[in-house]
């Protein structure tokens, strides 16, 4: 009896689930549906379904007539770069936190967590006064900067948070068969590392990307990445649905991809280990 | 066990990350309380002089200060509320035994990965648009009016789309604690008889007062300073309706170039945030020593 009462229980769960997570994910779809149409089919009403006539033409005018490469390029370099940077300068703070705290150690991360909170209008008149006076404004160097400072709490949180799972008997183990530090970093840390290095660069990629402030405040054209480039649909006069969906499109996929990769990572990073 | 050099050596690595992030934190923000005791506008240079709080003052007793203060709150409130409340039982089914559950759980999670400016422009115009959206034309099956979102409601319609975007991110944390929940302690309760709905009551729901928690302090330091999804649909309007704390000081700051009360803006927004922030740092600290 156990046994009906489970299978009648999964079939009622699975329909319920499917149908909720298709209703969550159907803004996406119609936006992927929308940029395979032409700007009439997209426009109609009643609107079709799958039975329209597909094109790619959408994606050919996007790169035409607004250069998309040169912003999808900008976003690489600004949240590939910006990542990278706040990695390098982020590993050596929670490798040390990590294996050799200190009593000051819980209050130096706290620290570092408060500067996350602090809301980025608070200073964005200095920011911007200061940027305009270096040159800054709409600059990729700028943009890199502002986003690695950004997101670097966070970065040194989910190292930290990973590297405090390294047991540390392997060091000692280690460290008693006469491994020199720079040894033991490379043949002992680093191999049990490479998972939470990874999944912290997935993370911050994805937040570098998708940051929406300061790309939109500090960039306008030269530098602006697709975050911006997608804003300039906003405009009244361009109702071009077909174009904005192919654009958008293009924009969030790879992100959706990495993103899908690094569900489990994004509560740990997100929450700073409160939730695990 | 740790010999002096290492200790060195570990300070040595530290430093860096603690001088960047200290110059980050202190160096714009005593630039904005400077700014804030000044007259000081871009568009007339030359003029700056010291005003002491008369920026405060200007800024506080601004009509458009209470107007963003209210539309702020009510943004916060609702997006949490409907994702909390959304996100519960979400949480709850995902946790069932559901054939597929990955594919499902990658199309629950994925609004959280798209950017800001993509869902609020696709929102507003395949969706939310009143002759042409997908919306309008539901209603229009059930014989209803089609709603002018951005017109009639234009609030509710940004807290629509901004709750899309954050249900993923609630529905995904309260189902991480979820699986973390003692299987045998709900076992024991259904062998004791508890009904599905005690067990919920008694076991389910205090397990996942923390993660609420959480998820309640975590949104509301993004949520009160949301910005593109304004930015892109509504600039704020129509009049103030949709003008939050962050996008007002914006508007002053690049629009109307007054940087001193935009700073005095500035510094009242650090200070909504750090009443949220005291509380999430002790939670996490509280985890910390555990």
């Amino acid at each position: 009896m156990a046994r009906m009462v489970t299978t009648r229980r999964k079939v009622i769960s699975t329909v319920a689930a499917w149908l909720v997570g298709f209703l969550i994910f159907f803004p996406i779809l119609w936006m992927v549906l929308a940029s395979f149409k032409t700007e009439l089919e997209a426009f109609a009403i009643p609107p079709s379904f799958l039975f329209f006539h597909w094109t790619t033409e959408n994606y050919a005018t996007v790169q035409e007539r607004s250069d998309y490469l040169h912003h999808a390029l900008n976003s690489i370099v600004i949240a590939g770069g910006s990542t990278l940077i706040a990695m390098l300068i982020a590993v050596p703070a929670a490798w040390s936190m990590a294996f050799s705290p200190t009593k000051r150690t819980k209050d130096i991360l706290l620290w570092m967590l408060s500067t996350k909170m602090m809301p980025p209008v608070g200073v964005l008149v200095p920011i911007y006064l200061i940027y305009r006076n270096f040159g800054l404004l709409d600059t990729r160097s700028g943009l890199i900067f502002i986003l690695c400072l950004g997101n670097l709490p966070i970065v040194i949180w989910m190292l930290f948070t990973y590297f405090k799972e390294i047991p540390k008997d392997i060091l000692e183990a280690a460290r008693m068969d006469g491994a020199t530090i720079g040894r033991e970093l490379i043949y002992v840390l680093t191999p049990m590392a490479v998972p939470g290095l990874a999944s912290t660069l997935l993370l911050n990629l994805i937040l570098a990307w998708n940051e929406a402030f300061w790309t939109l405040n500090l960039s306008t054209l030269e530098a602006a990445p697709l975050t911006v480039f997608i804003a300039s649909y906003s405009s009244p006069e361009g109702l071009f649905w077909a174009k904005l969906s192919a654009a958008s499109t293009l924009a969030i996929a790879p992100i959706l991809v990495l993103g899908w990769f690094s569900q489990r990572q994004l509560v740990r990073g997100l929450t700073f280990g409160a939730v695990k | 066990m740790a010999t002096q050099q290492t200790q060195l050596l570990a300070r040595t690595l530290l430093t860096p990350a603690v001088a960047l992030l200290f110059i980050w934190m202190i160096v714009p923000l005593a630039l904005t309380i400077y700014f804030a005791t000044l007259h000081y506008n871009l568009l007339d240079p030359g003029s700056e002089s010291f005003v002491g709080l008369e920026n405060f003052r200007y800024f506080l007793t601004d009509p458009a200060f209470l107007a963003s203060l209210q539309n702020t709150l009510v943004l916060v409130g609702s997006v949490l509320a409907i994702t909390i409340l959304l996100g519960v039982p979400l949480a709850l089914l995902l946790d069932q035994q559901v054939v597929g559950l990955s594919i499902v759980r990658l199309m629950v999670i994925a609004p959280f990965f798209v950017m800001p400016t993509v869902s609020a422009l696709v929102w507003k115009n395949l969706l939310m648009h009143p002759v042409s959206g997908l919306f309008a034309w539901i209603a229009h099956l059930f014989g209803l009016p089609a709603i002018d979102w951005f017109n009639d409601a234009p609030l509710f319609s940004v807290i629509l789309i901004i709750s899309w975007q954050w249900l993923p991110f609630a529905t995904l944390i309260l189902l991480t604690a979820l699986q973390s929940l003692d299987e045998e302690q709900k076992e024991a309760a259904e062998m004791d008889g508890a009904s599905a709905l005690s067990a919920f009551i008694y076991i389910t729901l205090p397990h996942l007062a923390r993660p609420i928690t959480v998820v309640i302090l975590i949104e509301t330091i993004f949520l009160l300073t949301v910005f593109a999804e304004i930015f892109v649909t509504t600039g704020g309007g129509p009049g103030l309706q949709t003008t939050n704390i962050a996008f007002l000081i914006y508007s002053q700051a690049l629009i109307q170039y007054d940087v001193g009360s935009a700073s005095a803006g500035g510094l009242v927004a650090v200070v909504l945030a750090n009443i949220v922030a005291f509380f999430l740092v002790r939670i996490v600290g509280r985890n910390l020593e555990a």
